[in-house]
């Protein structure tokens, strides 16, 4: 089978790559274009290590086709930081956030879906919008503290 | 750390403690918190290669089975099929984890060639250009089974007439120090301490396995180096380990391997067990490219090894008063299909009994059995953590049978400084009281003013510091045919067709042989006699409060795992 071109960009690159039938965008991400932040749990919707935004939303790139993504807005953990970090990441890092550091990726993106959504989130909207990327160095408190304290704009104290 | 995780209680123990401490107490950054955090932390997986092959493994429907044949040429034929290894294509077909420590017997192939012993078990390995193309292929591997008897339950495994998981074991036990299809801990004499305490109370504690399931699966990926080596990239936790067990099985020197490792995307001790570093390697030698050997979702949690099923047996004797004056441990460790680690665990677990207790009498006949099940390997504290579970169970149960609140039950029979702990070391720098003393109170728990005003500092030694006057000691799961000279070596060479079942021995063996046996060993040997639990059950305690620390130990030869301590060097 033809393997399609697609067209998209990808933390506000214009980028192409040759989708083949039946790849995911995580596949297409990684192997495709070189974008190696979102990882790869399970392909099966089960963990969130693999969170992107499209257009602004959380998907589970293991569960989008890759060719669905021609004309659309694709954000990674990749492009969080320029010369600075984002606060999300400098949060994570006063927090002690991340253990392994495999699900983080995954958990920024979900966080900052939420942040750019809800600037000013509750303790349950923080835990409802990380609730399906999982920790299994279980670093659930750290994860939730470093995303209020973005909200507070405590990050820097 | 989040404020209010950590409490320092410097009232206790301050005259033991030099408190001008520059780390402790203080945040320090993980030093690859960057990495984690801009998502350019280097998994295995981050590595990237031109013309990478994917490999995938053909795996066994059945808990047991014979293999009749296996057909891999319509995998072979499939449009981006590279390669199908199988079990005849690795220079080295069989192992044990710990044999690079002179610990147990190989036993367990990379790929399965005659028989399967658990659901899972890889006979074949499929290389292909992709992984969509691997996983196809993999499904046309034909082969022929001819469905075996399985056991899934450790004490239905080790009744007679089980069937045989490993024909090197044919009671399904691993033996110990040649000698024993277990490992023995006697301290005291349990059994009339028993029939002397006001109550004696049992229990049935069993644990289930528990996948470790990081979020990053196990994996390898192997290239071709321009310098005749090879480079791996693994999610090992065991770097060291899998370079020399994959230098073992593809008989290659090491110094043509070149490991990179250390960044694990969780691992929680399930990535020691150096399955996807020789597959990988092997994938590359045999093609010339990078090749790598990645387990999907349902193969880390099908086929990766978990920590263990434990299944324990304890009874304790306890007087009114709440003094436990004997405990008796009857443990079974689920190894699965092979050994892995659980050898080792189980001497972990011997040399914890009975938990942080000062108990006189104390015995445990631990094993680990066989069966046809995922084989078990690290987590966690693996060894310690089951038991534990066990131990702490009981004591509330034992409490509640003596009329105690767990609490003042717990540090009545606390270990204390000078107490003599089973495995005969005396026990120092004990906290287990004061540690129950802030429990309490933050539970809002009343303690008996005993318990109250109780210090791990005070009330140890003594009496309690010295070993029992007499040791009752039993020949029980005594087996012949095992070569004592190197460890738990089957003697001869691997007699496969030798079906023999462990023959109890005449019960006891007369003091004075023992005693010759014992003087017979080299002298390093003799010294160190007193911490290992199963030789000194063969002389009665000497009635020495310290045993003496052995003099100049000779720093050469090559090092042995110890039966109780790990290393040593003979």
């Amino acid at each position: 089978m033809a393997k399609k071109p697609v067209t998209f960009t990808l933390n506000g690159t214009e980028r192409a790559a040759f989708a083949d039938p039946g790849q995911n965008l995580l596949d297409l991400l990684r192997r495709g274009v070189g974008d190696l932040t979102p990882k790869y749990g399970c392909a099966q919707g089960g963990c969130g290590a693999c969170t992107v935004l499209i257009d602004g939303a959380p998907h589970l790139s293991c569960l989008v086709l890759g060719e669905t993504v021609e004309g659309r807005a694709v954000e990674t953990a990749a492009g969080l930081s320029g010369a600075a970090l984002h606060p999300l990441q400098e949060a994570f890092m006063v927090h002690f956030a991340a253990q392994c550091g495999y699900c983080t990726p995954g958990m920024l993106m979900a966080a900052k879906a939420l942040l750019d959504q809800t600037p000013k989130p509750t303790r349950e909207e923080v835990e409802e919008a990380i609730s399906g990327n999982l920790c299994r160095c279980t670093g659930y408190e750290p994860i939730i503290a470093a995303i209020l304290s973005v909200a507070n704009g405590s990050v820097r104290a | 750390m989040s404020d209010g995780m950590i409490e320092f209680r410097k009232e206790f123990f301050a005259d033991e403690r030099d408190d001008t401490l520059n780390e402790i107490g203080k945040p320090t950054r993980r030093q690859d918190i960057l990495g984690h955090v801009t998502g350019r932390s280097p998994f295995y997986d981050d590595h990237l290669f031109q013309g990478l092959l994917h490999m995938r493994c053909a795996r066994s429907p059945h808990h047991a089975a014979r293999i009749r044949r296996i057909d891999t040429s319509e995998a072979e034929r499939t449009p981006g099929v590279v390669r199908v290894l199988i079990g005849r294509d690795v220079p080295l077909n069989l192992n044990t984890l710990l044999s690079l420590l002179d610990f147990g017997i190989d036993d367990e192939p990379v790929l399965a060639t005659d028989r399967v012993r658990y659901r899972g078990e890889p006979v074949a390995a499929v290389v292909a250009d992709s992984e969509a193309t691997a996983r196809a292929a993999a499904a046309k591997v034909r082969v022929e089974w001819e469905v075996l008897p399985h056991v899934l339950d450790v004490e239905e495994a080790i009744r007679p007439g089980a069937p045989v998981v490993l024909d090197i074991y044919p009671g399904n036990r691993f033996i110990y120090h040649g000698k024993y299809d277990h490992q023995k801990l006697r301290y005291g004499d349990v059994e009339a301490a028993l029939r002397a305490a006001d109550h004696v109370v049992e229990g049935r504690y069993q644990m289930s396995p528990i996948e470790q399931a990081p979020i990053e699966t196990c994996g390898a990926i192997a290239a071709p180096e321009t310098n005749d080596r090879f480079v791996c990239y693994s999610s090992t936790q065991a770097l060291f380990f899998s370079l020399a067990t994959s230098s073992k099985l593809l008989r290659l020197p090491s110094s043509r391997l070149h490991f990179i490792g250390g960044t694990v995307g969780g691992g929680f001790g399930g990535k020691v067990d150096s399955i996807h570093e020789p597959l990988a390697i092997l994938g590359a030698m045999l093609t010339g490219r990078p090749c790598k050997y990645m387990w999907d979702r349902e193969e880390e949690m099908q086929v990766g090894a978990p920590r263990g099923a434990e299944r324990w047996y304890i009874s304790d004797g306890v007087m009114r008063d709440g003094r436990i004056v004997a405990r008796k441990f009857v443990g079974y460790f689920d190894s699965g299909a092979y050994t892995r680690l659980s050898s080792y665990a189980i001497i972990k677990a011997v040399g914890h009994l009975p938990g942080p207790y000062t108990i006189p009498n104390v015995s445990a006949d631990v094993s680990c059995v066989y069966t046809n099940r995922t084989p078990a390997t690290a987590m966690r504290g693996f060894g310690i953590t089951g038991v534990d579970f066990a131990i702490e169970a009981h004591m509330d149960k034992v409490a509640e049978v003596v009329g105690m609140n767990p609490i003042d039950f717990r540090i009545l029979n606390a270990y204390r400084d000078g107490d003599m702990k089973a495995h005969r070391r005396s026990a120092k720098n004990c906290a287990l009281i004061e540690c129950c003393q802030v429990v309490a109170e933050k539970a809002g728990v009343q303690l008996s003013n005993a318990a109250r005003t109780a210090s791990s500092r005070q009330g140890g030694g003594g009496d309690r510091g010295r070993l029992p006057a007499h040791t009752a000691l039993d020949q029980s799961g005594r087996v012949e045919g095992f070569d004592t000279g190197s460890y738990a070596r089957k003697a001869g060479q691997r007699p496969a067709t030798q079906h023999q079942v462990p023959a109890p021995v005449a019960a006891r063996a007369s003091p004075a042989t023992q005693a010759a046996s014992v003087q017979s060993r080299p002298r390093v040997e003799e010294t160190r006699v007193a911490p290992s639990a199963s030789q000194t059950t063969q002389q009665p305690a000497p009635p020495q409060q310290h045993p003496a620390p052995p003099s100049a130990p000779p720093r050469s030869g090559p090092i042995r795992f110890s039966s109780l301590s790990g290393f040593r060097r003979r």
